[in-house]
């Protein structure tokens, strides 16, 4: 037999040495089917080749998790009063960036069947969205086409779609990241397990016709870099937000009936990995036929049925027996549904199609993908950018207020109220808190509680200091949990890096992993799921490191909760969590104005986390207790922008005044610290807001007033509310629309 | 009182309406699944939001031809109160128990958004429990709510009164700017010539608890109780 060619190894994504490894585990070699099957199964998508030894080290425990990370397809915790909640991030990079609509509406379908197979009915969506500047066409193209695709699918599915971020960086242009977030709720702790209950268990497949779209999906868009996209057009899967709409009711009655024991979503790799991680998790065998599977194209081969990513179809596990409820339920939903195969005792997938068998691989073979190991050194290139002097940087031509109307034009920081108002963001009737908000607020009906979700990331941060860059987006997270009121209770993961296999991108994997677990540590929490992109690079580039943080929080009473905007005439403005408003230098580290009015991404950006929970926890504090009226973390943009995005959303103007003199404009008003949240009250608990931060020992200093139609800041700044306000809501749609 | 929710593959505003009606407001209220022929013992049908059989062909016109429209037909004709809202809306028109049409919007995109409507008559099944000229807060979300009809038949629904919703701003002026969706004349929404039948783009179910941001939806269902309590013996 002639060795394999190195052509259809790199169809599959198997390296030689991958391959040996298969030959030497099987005793032989493998068939086609199976050479198809090992890509898939062994693909970073779904193997976590890269990252399986690296997410080990990320905290997996608390008090409230009911289903532990890795375990199911989403990992699920206690948010009290008899409810439970599954989320997960998962990216949908390259088919975005090779078919944006598609891709992206795809994205939303495929993490909305993760959540429903934990027995959860979504119940919000986020996406978080990066790509080159807009004011490129082809940017432009695929920023419209990835919105239009959320916006299609998911308008169309009765979940709301909250958020989340989007980002413009060179970095992306070749490779943007579309990663979506999906929110599930769970009522008395029905919990479905993707597994089978015992031998004799049908394997039943419903939902959509297989066809042959997303073959090698997994494979080939989601684990290696790709430089002709064109080509990979056809393994991008077309999606059907009404079907999904249909599954996703059908499925929530489903498993309400006796003897559906398990359920699975059929995601990258299709069948072969819903089976085969089902056949794992239930320590038993399967047999597949893949001519009951029912399809959509004539003439499809064992290896395409097997491989097909076709959307919209889920798999169930169910007592023999049960079948014929099932399918009248099935057919009342106008669903296709079949059995396509058994669960066994022992432990090998065997499939065929009709009578003939084609495959028998034992199930740990197949699921046991290799685990690559590294520890690379800090690359110089790194260390030189971050030694770089910002207390020395140039002089600019251009005031304070110049400046200030500049970055609010920034499509990083400019409202995107024009995207958000293009997803429905209200269905099912819990909405307190709309996208544009620090964090998205959902109410849980028949219950005073409520959920805060948000993702997170500052890629440049993370590129300039991965460890800390990672730590500041699990900050970053919970500080916007914490603005509205919420206790950061469980994150998730979209880990979204370059090509794994070299040195530079390994210390990034290493050092953001490291610092997302100290910080998570810090606050206590779990990552309770998560999704690994490698592999995101075009020719000119890798993406900066992007770790996308998802994070859900847990607010007791909803009546008490904070929104950023300032609300009255006469409020005072008080800072949390530093002694003066003014930044130092270093604070510049990565920051958009150090970006946009210097062009530069450097310096080395901070965190104390020691810091940052007790001016979280202050924060919640005085949101649940009802003093603080609105509350605001810095982030892009500094304290300047902030006060006026606050300012905008309120209708009022405000006046800074501090006794602090401002030495150095630049860093001062706009350098991005962490760990400060900007809140506000009624006068007369000014003194009251300003002790208890004394009590706690967390810096806080009163820095101004809210009330009339100007900002003013220290006698720098003094701009009219409506001229930042026609800057900042409407900058972006100007840069957008070319 | 005792309100029948219609639900179709694909529709979303069904448990909102279910939400709105009974939870908040107590009110009886039982869906009615679409394959239905005949529908009894309702006061009321409502039909949601969302996107019927994935809205092929146009925007309701599938739903407009289920097992279920003969029956709500029949109902109406015979008096009974039908209220459709966003893709309940679409079905009326596309049913022709409403006229007019609903295209895409002018702009091309959906919108999802807070809405101010001025409520032009109170002399209704739907409105009496508004008082004249009550500008109210209820959000619209939509991609084909722009309500087009012949000049004649515009016409008619304004000299008719038969025009219950209209976009304003914060002024209480039925601007352009006001209009999220190009709709003639800033329509938000209609009646049929008998009154019974009311079609609207908002979403009165998702303005109804102030923590949502707006109750202003209540007083829709509570008209339509009222109307119904009166009528009976």
């Amino acid at each position: 037999m002639p060795p394999i060619s190195q052509e259809l190894l790199d169809e599959v994504a198997l390296s030689r040495a991958e391959y040996e490894a298969i030959v030497d585990r099987l005793g032989r070699e493998p068939n086609p089917l199976e050479i198809g099957l090992f890509g898939a199964l062994w693909s970073e998508h779904c193997g976590y080749k890269h990252t399986k030894a690296l997410l080990r080290t990320l905290p997996n425990t608390s008090d409230r998790l009911l289903v532990a990370p890795g375990a199911e397809n989403a990992g699920v915790v206690d948010i009290g009063d008899g409810y439970a909640v599954a989320f997960k991030i998962e990216s949908h990079n390259h088919p975005s960036a090779v078919e944006p609509y598609e891709g992206a509406a795809t994205g939303i379908g495929g993490i909305v069947r993760d959540i429903l197979a934990m027995g959860a009915r979504p119940m919000a969506l986020m996406n978080s969205l990066r790509f080159g500047p807009p004011t490129d066409d082809r940017q432009r193209y695929l920023l419209n086409g990835v919105v239009s695709g959320i916006s299609g699918y998911g308008n169309c599915i009765g979940v709301p779609n909250v958020g989340g971020e989007i980002v413009f960086d060179d970095s992306y242009a070749g490779n943007p990241l579309v990663n979506a977030m999906c929110v599930g709720i769970i009522k008395d702790a029905k919990i479905m397990s993707a597994s089978a209950d015992a031998p004799g268990d049908l394997i039943i497949l419903v939902g959509a016709k297989t066809g042959r779209d997303g073959i090698h999906g997994a494979s080939g868009l989601a684990s290696r870099t790709f430089e002709e996209q064109a080509e990979l057009r056809s393994t991008v899967q077309v999606g059907n937000p009404f079907l999904e709409k249909v599954l996703i009711e059908a499925c929530l009655e489903a498993i309400q009936l006796p003897g559906v024991v398990g359920m699975q979503d059929c995601g990258a790799a299709g069948i072969t990995s819903a089976a085969v991680e089902m056949a794992e998790r239930s320590e038993l065998g399967i047999n597949i036929d893949v001519a009951k599977v029912h399809r959509r194209e004539t003439e499809m081969s064992p290896y395409e049925v097997m491989l097909s990513e076709s959307q919209e179809r889920m798999i169930l596990a169910v007592k023999p027996g049960h079948e014929s409820q099932l399918f009248d339920l099935f057919e009342k939903w106008d669903l296709d549904a079949e059995i396509i195969g058994t669960f066994k005792p022992g432990n090998q997938v065997v499939i065929s199609e009709s009578k003939e068998q084609i495959s028998s691989t034992p199930v740990v073979t197949l699921t046991d993908a290799p685990e690559y190991q590294f520890n690379s050194p800090k690359p110089n290139w790194l260390t030189e950018l971050q030694n770089a002097d910002l207390s020395a940087l140039p002089d600019l031509d251009i005031t304070p207020s110049q400046a200030l109307l500049t970055l609010l034009a920034s499509p990083n920081i400019a409202s995107k109220h024009t995207i958000w108002r293009q997803y429905d963001h209200q269905v099912q009737n819990n909405t307190v808190i709309a996208p544009g908000g620090d964090a998205a607020l959902l109410r849980i009906q028949g219950t005073n509680r409520a959920l805060a979700v948000t993702t997170d990331c500052n890629g440049r941060l993370v590129y300039l200091n991965p460890r800390v860059g990672a730590a500041i987006a699990v900050a970053e997270a919970c500080r916007n949990l914490s603005c509205v009121g919420a206790e950061p209770v469980a994150l998730t993961d979209g880990l979204n890096f370059g090509n794994p296999e070299t040195p530079d991108i390994q210390y990034q994997l290493q050092e953001a992993v490291a610092g997302m677990s100290k910080a998570a540590t810090a606050f206590n929490i779990p990552v309770v799921s998560g999704n690994a992109s490698l592999y995101n690079e075009s020719p000119d580039t890798a993406v900066q490191p992007t770790p996308i943080i998802g994070a859900l929080g847990v607010l007791e009473n909803v009546q008490n909760h904070a929104t950023s905007a300032f609300k009255d005439e006469g409020d005072t403005i008080i800072l949390i969590g530093s002694n003066t408003p003014w930044a130092e230098p270093e604070t510049l580290a990565g920051s958009e104005v150090l970006s946009i009015l210097h062009d530069t991404t450097a310096g080395n950006p901070s965190l104390d986390l020691e810091l940052e929970t007790k001016v979280q926890s202050l924060t919640r504090s005085l949101i649940q207790q009802g003093i603080a009226k609105s509350a605001h973390d810095i982030s892009q943009g500094g304290l300047a922008v902030a006060i006026v995005e606050s300012a905008i959303q309120g209708n009022i103007g405000a006046t800074i005044q501090h006794h602090d003199p401002i030495t150095n404009w630049l860093p001062n008003l706009f350098g991005e610290p962490q760990s400060r949240i900007i809140l506000t009250c009624n006068s007369t608990d000014t003194d009251r807001i300003l002790r208890t931060a004394k009590q706690t020992n967390t810096p806080a200093t009163q820095v101004g007033a809210v009330g009339g139609d100007q900002i003013r800041i220290n006698n720098l700044i003094n701009l009219s509310l409506q001229t930042v306000a026609d800057t900042w809501l409407n900058a972006f749609e100007r840069a957008a629309s070319g | 009182m005792k309100f029948g929710i219609v639900v179709f593959p694909g529709s979303w505003s069904e448990r909102d309406m279910h939400y709105a009606v009974s939870d908040v407001l107590g009110y009886q209220a039982e869906y009615i699944w679409h394959r239905e022929t005949s529908i009894n013992g309702f006061d009321a049908v409502l039909l949601p939001g969302g996107f019927s059989y994935g809205d092929h062909l146009r925007c309701g016109a599938i739903a407009a031809h289920s097992p279920v429209m003969g029956a709500i037909k029949d109902f109406a004709n015979n008096g009974g109160f039908v209220f459709g809202s966003c893709n309940g809306f679409q079905i009326l028109c596309e049913s022709g128990l409403l006229p007019g049409a609903l295209i895409r919007n002018d702009h091309l995109s959906f919108r999802c958004a807070p809405g101010t409507l001025r409520v032009e008559t109170t002399a209704t099944p739907f409105t009496s429990q508004y008082a004249d000229g009550d500008v109210v807060a209820m959000p619209i979300s939509h991609g084909e709510g722009n309500f087009q009809a012949d000049d004649e038949t515009l016409a008619m629904l304004e000299a008719e009164g038969r025009v219950i919703f209209r976009y304003v701003d914060d002024q209480n002026q039925a601007t352009l700017e006001a209009n999220p969706n190009g709709s003639l004349n800033n329509i938000a929404g209609i009646t049929n010539e008998q009154g019974n039948v009311l079609g609207m783009m908002p979403h009165p179910e998702r303005a109804c608890e102030p923590l949502l941001g707006s109750s202003d939806g209540n007083p829709l269902w509570q008209s339509i109780a009222a109307t119904v309590d009166a009528g009976k013996p």
